[in-house]
């Protein structure tokens, strides 16, 4: 049903564009699910006194299509759980899917051997949530930058080496002198900065960053957002941006992915979704921004909480919450619709006109 | 900025300023451990330069010297500062030798272990899977198994195999092959916890997102970071070793009486404890009390400086 929908879903996209530019990442009908039962043994239960298998999941992604364009910094977000870092760490292939494919310059990866995908980790890096844990403790900063370097160009001789070390080091302002420090001398900001330059030191082309700014401290925030978006401009960079932070996703993003228990809802340009959120799981978050000009603020509160992921709703997965589901959304699942301004948008209520 | 002088500090600056060496420095009970612990090892290893006669010459005992007392008590000679075993051995030069012995078990037996169990202990943790299961049942399997019991299925089938005369001669070497294969499972369980627990930390999934293979992250990266727990249990596990290694010797399975470390000497000596030649099991005994009292202690002082909890680094 899914591999229909989806096929329903690409049909809306004018072929040209398709045609004239392929994506730089394309994501097709992405699915993962964690195991909840343990293993085989433990999921024996006595039913009706008869042994059956019994099993279940945490349905993490659901079916989603994302494609990033070249240049592009395409945010992803959505509050917490809602998949965005799972979308992430299956894209750089650190989960493998559940059902689904992903295409890097039109290959596709995400079947591919650790060996088969060396050559895609010399173009696609990430850059982690929590610059305290993604520097190995034992290493000192030469070490961890010059690691990568060693095994993506093993013809390099020492000299080579240490004077790319050098230049990612002072791109990310980080003095090449501390190099013989180790992590846990550096503050949060500037492990992160080291964290970006290993990112950075292979000379990637398309960059995943994974909430790289949210385990920061707020003054800190915007050097990192700098740094990420001189990066871009300076080394022609494409970006997977995973944030919770709408205001960071208007300063950065070229376009914005809003998600919703593991379902895409609504994929805009920045400019557009900001002014013109139609999905109202995006209208509800983009009214939850605090802004200094209101004294009355107007937030749409939504009611309940976020359902399951194991026992997903039917239909479309937010009816539960929205103000204007009707008997069709709680039974048919809502594809991704193109809108005449190029918004696409899951949600049966803006295909009916309903909203 | 705490980071204005530019000079990176030398290992040795790092060691000085590290929460193990200021710990050491106020711990009295370390530092007596250590300073016990030291002496016996280099007592021990310089065996033939401090013991005044060859326990393995046989040209050098005297069968009529047997079972002489230690110099504080009557009827001793001054030539045996400890008094003789029941073969005319001069006892602390056998002591030497024989903490030799039982020390080359000791660690002999705890690198093997190590070896085995750290290997296991990471590719179990950091693979998972059915590689997990499988290496953790075959943990369970061999703990079911007591060390005895490995100690009387190697000896009987290499004594069977190859004669006793090979058993005894290669009997340093079976007995760290018996410990060591018997208590594996220790440093494997202790391992893949900690391997667990740093397997989930970002700096391995940027390994891995770095392209490098599965055996560089596990060694270069997981190995560094689970090296405390193994510190610690290789200090209890040195203690342990040198024990089993005795309790075997006692029980014959172990060191030959001709080559006898502190275990066979003890059971050496039972058998004229009735016969009031207690010195020749107590003195040995003593000894080994005190080596392993003080490996332990050092070990609970180990465990204390590196537990996490209590100090964070």
């Amino acid at each position: 049903m899914t591999t229909q929908a989806s096929a329903a879903a690409e049909n809306h996209i004018p072929a040209e564009n398709i045609e004239t530019a392929t994506p730089l990442l394309q994501i097709r009908d992405l699915k993962k699910r964690f195991s909840l039962s343990g293993d085989f043994l433990e999921q024996l239960r006595f039913k009706g006194g008869k042994l059956v298998r019994h099993q279940e999941h945490v349905h993490a992604i659901n079916g989603v299509n994302l494609d990033i364009s070249r240049g592009e910094a395409l945010c992803v977000v959505g509050e917490s759980g809602c998949g965005k870092s799972t979308v992430a760490r299956t894209v750089m292939g650190l989960l493998s899917p559940s059902e689904g494919e992903i295409h890097y310059d039109g290959q596709r990866i995400d079947h591919l051997s650790s060996r088969q995908l060396l050559p895609y980790r010399k173009r696609m890096q990430m850059i982690f949530q929590n610059p305290y844990a993604s520097l190995n403790p034992r290493m000192t900063i030469q070490q961890t930058l010059e690691e990568p370097l060693r095994l993506h160009h093993p013809k390099w001789n020492r000299q080579q080496i240490a004077d790319k070390v050098e230049e990612v080091m002072r791109s990310v302002g980080i003095d090449p002198d501390w190099g013989k420090r180790f992590g846990h001398e550096f503050s949060g900001g500037q492990r992160q900065r080291i964290a970006i330059a290993r990112a950075l030191a292979v000379d990637p082309e398309f960059i995943v960053a994974d909430e790289p700014i949210s385990a920061l401290d707020v003054s800190i925030q915007a050097q990192v957002l700098n740094l990420l978006m001189e990066a871009q401009h300076e080394r022609n960079l494409t970006y997977l941006f995973i944030t919770h932070d709408l205001a960071v996703v208007e300063h950065f993003g070229t376009r914005v992915a809003v998600m919703y228990l593991g379902t895409v809802c609504e994929i805009a340009t920045t400019a557009t979704l900001f002014a013109k959120p139609r999905h109202p799981y995006t209208q509800a978050l983009l009214s939850s921004i605090p802004r200094l000009e209101d004294d009355r603020p107007q937030h749409i509160r939504l009611e309940g909480e976020v359902p399951t992921p194991v026992n997903l709703p039917s239909g479309c997965v937010f009816h539960g919450r929205c103000p204007y589901a009707n008997a069709r959304c709680r039974q048919e699942i809502p594809l991704l619709q193109m809108q005449n301004d190029g918004t696409r948008v899951a949600c049966h209520a803006v295909e009916e006109g309903r909203l | 900025m705490t980071m204005t002088t530019n000079k990176a500090p030398s290992r040795l600056d790092r060691f000085r300023d590290s929460f193990v060496w200021y710990s050491f420095k106020r711990d009295r009970t370390a530092q007596l451990c250590l300073a016990v612990f030291l002496c016996l090892v280099v007592a021990a290893f310089s065996a033939p330069l401090l013991a005044p006669t060859d326990p393995y010459d046989l040209r050098q005992i005297d069968i009529m010297a047997s079972e002489l007392p230690p110099f504080w008590i009557d009827g001793a000679d001054e030539q045996y500062s400890l008094g003789t075993d029941a073969q005319g051995r001069d006892l602390w030069s056998i002591i030497l030798y024989g903490t030799r012995v039982s020390l080359l078990i000791g660690f002999g037996a705890v690198i093997l272990q190590a070896l085995l169990g750290v290997t296991f202990g990471l590719m179990a943790g950091y693979l998972g899977g059915r590689v997990d299961a499988f290496l953790m049942r075959l943990a369970d399997i061999q703990l079911s198994f007591s060390t005895l019991m490995v100690a009387i299925v190697v000896g009987a089938v290499v004594k069977a195999t190859l004669g006793g005369a090979f058993y005894s001669q290669y009997a340093v070497l079976m007995l760290v092959l018996i410990i060591g294969l018997a208590e594996w499972p220790q440093y494997a369980r202790t391992v893949r916890a900690s391997v667990l627990a740093e397997k989930g930390k970002e700096y391995v999934d940027a390994a891995r997102v770095m392209g490098l293979r599965s055996k560089r992250i596990m060694f270069r990266h997981v190995l560094p970071n689970t090296l405390s727990p193994i510190f610690v249990i290789s200090t209890v596990q040195i203690a342990n070793a040198i024990i089993s290694e005795a309790a075997l010797s006692f029980l014959g399975l172990g060191m030959p009486e001709t080559h006898p470390s502190l275990g066979s000497l003890i059971k050496a000596g039972f058998d004229y404890i009735q016969s009031g030649s207690w010195w020749i099991t107590l003195i040995p005994g003593a000894v080994l009390v005190v080596l392993v009292l003080s490996i332990n202690l050092l070990g609970d002082w180990l465990r204390d400086v590196m537990n996490p909890r209590l100090y964070k680094g």
